[in-house]
């Protein structure tokens, strides 16, 4: 391509009407309490693996309901399952097998 | 001698025993290679006559039924061990009669079609007595069977099992034998006489109103098919469970065990689940959250005609009280395990981001688990405790967790979770500690098991006990009553049920609580089930809380960090972790700081005795 | 002889109730099971938003208050029954009452921070509740860190014991947010060099002049707020305790190191096991008692001649539970005139 001498930026905004949410609603017919989250982060503060990656359950839950389910398959496998977050989480999110449930969905719908 | 009528018989009996055959041998032929080596060394041992006498207590008396409830066990014991009694007396009758020959198989079966009324042999009264006496026996036990469809409850079952096609099919057949051997019996006396007091009755009595001449052939027709459809159905049904459970007792008592993937010790297992439904009713999920269709006998079931599914796989609290109720003693947990690792959505997990902890020197290494982070009332306790006792200690997970591994296991993922145990080994190993602590249930299961580490490994429960008994911790009688919570992994998980016990009793007053030990209730928080909701979850915790509570303790005791955060949600009274209890007891004596430095050696040795001397609780 | 009203719980609404009560002609008797009237406003320092002494308010209140009124402390109510027309209350001390009707003002219960272990309450020396805080201001104590030293960074957590299933409470006590901003304000026109975080899961500056308050605090007191909840505490050997949140907006796990940790405690309902096993009247999931018709009879129980005012039927600020408690003063002599 010929150097113009400016570059266009990729579009960074998510594309919310193209984004397929397929994933996600999988994902919440598996483990309906995925309803249930306000965002809070309790999750994501007690989590182990999020001391040392940018793993985190809340904001992979909505990743996935707009749709950018790539971010989600890549950090998905960093779950040491502990339970910590199940424990910690005051909406009653039944964390562990949400993240199953990923793992599962992902597979069928075979994003891997 | 021979008639058409016994061809159904006859057929079905063939098909059966070249059925089992075929089954046993390539059931012991997918063992191990090691299973089977053992195999054969145990046949010419002592273990041969174990195995005979525990094939006659269990398959034939069922002594572990009785256990359960008087009623069932009577049941259970009328059906096999009359059954079995009447083709012994059977088979001993026709020998006698035919002057010891054998004859085939059927004549002992039919052999009151044969000789209805028999020429006057040896104790023939005696026989005809004796057989009528062990069919109403039999017969006693077909009525209870009955009745068990109308109304569980009477044999002390409160859920009962829903049946697949094979079993409905072997158990019409079941309890159509006995009736129609009763009516043969007596037609063939009403129309040629003999028999006892029960058929020679029963046979004038219809007579009177019957023509027994015509009807005697069908209903001995009848009794046969209904023999031969039985046969033919058991391979396909729960009776299959009737010849494969000597098998297992065989397995068993050679030291055979559960692996770690399935082999034909697991399908033997899996046979030998006669479906009597007692693990439903000793199941949380089914008592408290009205879930009913995911126990082991389903589990097993549904593994067996290779149906199942990962959800109600993993729909299991995993806290082993069915292990506990099973009558055939059936490895279920280890069953269950396997079929989660076979389900596991295989989704390599991406681990290289966990380090392991840099290692400090120490003689004790204490890890608290992830679960003690959100209870910090238990590791401060512990490392309070640690400090009192002068001990030299290294937190290992004090900032930074890396989980045991155990929910990874639990959930199926065993490699998974082996990368993570390779990072903690590795910090246990360079720390060159003589011992490590833990006060969660959970890891220590692991540590315990599954580490294959070189030094003993403690729940915080038994280290605090070999303190006491060592004279190196004293801890002062506090005016409280408790009751103590068994927790799952700890409790039936390791067998650990003494030690608690002996630590609390030195600091308060134990109260006993209704369901203890080997019986005691799971707190509902267990990783080992992913897929209750919260609200199910809510509802096992309140009622196992309710039971505990029944005696109105002042303070409810535990000594795993899952099971307090679970009962502190809906407990009326205070729940402490016994690592509380031993922190507000200590007696400081300056005496013990100078032995100190020699605690975790002498416990070490103390403890490892103990261990082996474990019995189980309460016996 | 005019008709008695039996008021149950001498704090903001009983007093209240009780003034207007009077006014209107009926002879009122208030049990109180403490040693004093005026309840929870005896343990406030000031109210937000206006930041108008508690003292203040509770003067007001016991000035409105008949001299004739019958106030009996340090009792409790051990039976009670509704019969024909009239209530039958048995105290502790042995004492009965009549009453031709009843107004259950018993208010609420804090929170209990012991609780939610993982914030380290009672654990930590350097955690502390909303009312511990109050308390200090109230006496005019200096504000320290245990070991005496002015803290230069203090944590205030919002939701303690609030929407939280895991402590059995799911619903929103409505006046922490608040709070919780207020005694940020106080913390700094104390020690303006300390640094003030609050972490909060969702800020509700819902009434008028809350927001005023939430700006004040950012513009003029450059009060830090953190979009995360709290999911636990370490204590460090120095008595500072470091807290786990993940910065939500940011998307980042966040710990950090505070001197002082300030729990804003919610409320929950006080035991209503009396009411609900003598009185048969309902209380909600959230234990709270459940008024007939949440829009026209929110003071009015199931039960004839049995009214609620206040906190008994769910958190409420204090300038709400004086106008209820006003409108079941006059909803109790509507009762009576019939």
């Amino acid at each position: 391509m010929p150097d113009f001498g400016y570059k266009i930026s990729k579009d960074r905004q998510i594309n919310f009407d193209e984004n397929s949410k397929n994933l996600f609603a999988e994902v919440a017919m598996r483990e309906p309490s995925v309803y249930r989250c306000i965002s809070c982060g309790t999750c994501a503060a007690t989590c182990s693996a999020a001391q040392f990656t940018s793993y985190s359950l809340r904001k992979m839950i909505l990743l996935l309901k707009r749709g950018e389910d790539k971010e989600v398959i890549t950090s998905v496998s960093r779950c040491m399952l502990c339970g910590k977050c199940q424990l910690a989480c005051p909406m009653g999110v039944n964390t562990r097998n949400l993240i199953l449930s990923i793992q599962n969905a992902i597979k069928k719908l075979s994003h891997v | 001698m021979f008639d058409w009528f016994v061809l159904p018989f006859t057929l079905g009996l063939v098909f059966l025993l070249g059925f089992i055959a075929w089954k046993f041998t390539s059931w012991i032929k997918s063992l191990t290679q090691e299973d089977q080596e053992k195999l054969v060394k145990s046949l010419a041992t002592r273990k041969t006559l174990v195995s005979i006498r525990e094939i006659i207590s269990e398959s034939l008396l069922h002594r572990k039924i009785f256990k359960t409830n008087r009623m069932l066990g009577y049941m259970h014991m009328s059906l096999a061990f009359g059954w079995l009694l009447l083709i012994l007396a059977g088979n001993l009758e026709s020998r006698i009669f035919n002057h010891g020959e054998m004859g085939p198989p059927y004549v002992p079966i039919f052999f009151r079609f044969f000789h209805p009324n028999p020429e006057i042999f040896r104790f023939h009264q005696e026989f005809s007595f004796l057989m009528d006496l062990l069919l109403v026996f039999v017969l006693s036990g077909v009525a209870l069977a009955y009745y068990k469809r109308l109304n569980s409850k009477f044999l002390g079952l409160k859920k009962t099992t829903k049946h697949v096609m094979g079993d409905r099919i072997a158990l019409t057949a079941l309890w159509f034998i006995f009736p129609l051997r009763l009516l043969a019996e007596s037609f063939s006396s009403g129309a040629f006489g003999g028999g006892s007091f029960l058929t020679s009755t029963t046979g004038s009595f219809l007579n009177s109103f019957l023509p027994s001449e015509i009807l005697y052939y069908p209903f001995w027709l009848a009794y046969s098919s209904a023999l031969g459809m039985f046969f033919v159905a058991l391979p396909f049904s729960r009776y299959m469970h009737i010849p494969t459970e000597t098998l297992l007792i065989v397995l068993r008592n050679a030291g055979i065990k559960e692996q770690k993937s399935h082999t034909g010790f697991t399908d033997v297992e899996l046979n030998s689940c006669s479906r009597c439904g007692i693990c439903i009713d000793s199941c949380q999920l089914s008592s408290a959250a009205a879930i009913n269709n995911v126990q082991s006998v389903y589990q097993l079931r549904d593994i067996r005609y290779n149906t199942v599914d990962q959800d109600r796989s993993l729909n299991c609290l995993m806290c082993g009280r069915c292990d506990q109720a099973c009558p055939v003693g059936i490895d279920i947990a280890a069953i269950r395990q396997i079929k989660r690792n076979e389900l596991n959505p295989g989704m390599k997990e991406e681990y290289s981001y966990v380090h392991p902890a840099k290692a400090q020197q120490a003689d004790v290494v204490y890890f608290a688990g992830c679960m003690s982070h959100l209870t910090p009332s238990i590791k401060h306790s512990v490392v309070q405790s640690f400090k009192k006792g002068g001990i030299n200690f290294w937190f290992m997970d004090e900032t930074e967790s890396i989980c045991c591994g155990r929910p990874l296991l639990l959930a199926g993922k065993s490699e998974e979770a082996k990368a993570l145990m390779q990072k903690n080994k590795t910090a246990i190993e360079q720390s060159h500690a003589k011992a490590l602590v833990t006060n969660c249930p959970i890891c220590y299961k692991m540590f315990k098991n599954e580490y294959g580490l070189d030094i003993p490994v403690y729940h915080h429960s038994q280290y605090f006990a070999g303190l006491i008994e060592n004279n190196l911790m004293q801890l002062e009688k506090q005016n409280i009553t408790a009751v103590y919570h068994d927790p799952c992994e700890l409790g039936r998980g390791s067998n650990v049920y003494k030690e608690p016990r002996k630590v609390l009793n030195q600091a308060l007053t134990l109260i006993s609580a209704e369901e203890e030990g080997e019986k005691s209730l799971c707190c509902g928080g267990s990783l080992g089930n992913t897929t209750i909701s919260t609200e199910q979850r809510n509802k096992i915790t309140q009622d196992a809380c309710d039971t505990l509570l029944k005696q109105n303790p002042d303070v409810l005791i535990t000594s795993c960090p899952l099971c307090k955060k679970t009962f502190q949600k809906v407990s009326d009274v205070p729940v402490y972790d016994l690592a509380e209890i031993v922190n507000g007891a200590i007696v400081i004596n300056t005496k013990n700081k100078s032995k100190a430095n020699q605690n975790s050696k002498i416990i070490k040795k103390e403890l490892l005795e103990e261990e082996i001397s474990n019995q189980t609780y309460p016996d | 002889m005019s008709k008695k009203v039996l008021i149950i719980g001498a704090g903001v609404a009983g007093l209240e109730a009780s003034g207007v009560l009077s006014k209107l002609g009926y002879n009122v008797t208030i049990v109180e099971e403490s040693d004093r009237i005026g309840g929870k406003l005896n343990r406030w320092s000031h109210l937000f938003p206006s930041r108008r002494p508690a003292s203040e308010v509770l003067e007001h209140l016991q000035l409105n208050l008949d001299p004739n009124t019958v106030i009996i402390t340090n009792s409790k109510i051990t039976d009670i029954a509704v019969k024909d027309t009239s209530i039958e209350a048995s105290l502790n001390t042995g004492k009965h009452i009549d009453a031709d009707a009843v107004l259950i003002s018993t208010g609420f219960e804090l929170f209990d921070a012991k609780k939610k272990e993982e914030y380290g309450y009672q654990i930590y020396e350097n955690v502390i509740t909303s009312a511990d805080l109050e308390k200090i201001f109230k006496e005019g104590k200096e504000l320290t860190t245990s070991k005496g030293k002015a803290p230069k960074r203090i944590g205030i957590i919002h939701c303690v014991g609030s929407r939280d299933e895991k402590v059995g409470n799911t619903y929103c006590s409505k006046v922490c947010c608040v709070t919780g901003v207020k005694q940020a304000i106080e913390i700094k026109e104390h020690l303006s060099s300390c640094e003030v975080f609050n972490f909060y899961m969702d800020l509700r500056m819902y009434d008028r002049h809350f927001e005023d308050l939430y700006q004040e605090a950012q513009v003029k007191h450059h009060v830090q707020f953190i979009r995360g909840r709290l999911s636990e505490a370490f204590e460090n050997p120095d008595g500072t305790v470091m807290v786990k949140v993940e910065d939500t907006l940011l998307g980042k796990p966040m710990k950090m190191n505070l001197d002082l940790v300030v729990l804003l405690v919610g409320m929950t309902a006080g035991n209503n096991s009396l009411f609900k096993k003598q009185l048969r009247l309902e209380t909600g999931t959230d234990k709270f008692l459940v008024p007939a018709d949440e829009h026209f009879k929110s003071v009015s129980s199931k039960q004839k001649g049995v009214f609620f005012a206040g906190a008994c039927t769910g958190p409420k600020t204090i300038e709400n539970t004086i106008t209820e408690a006003r409108a079941a003063a006059l909803e109790i002599a509507g009762y009576l005139k019939n």
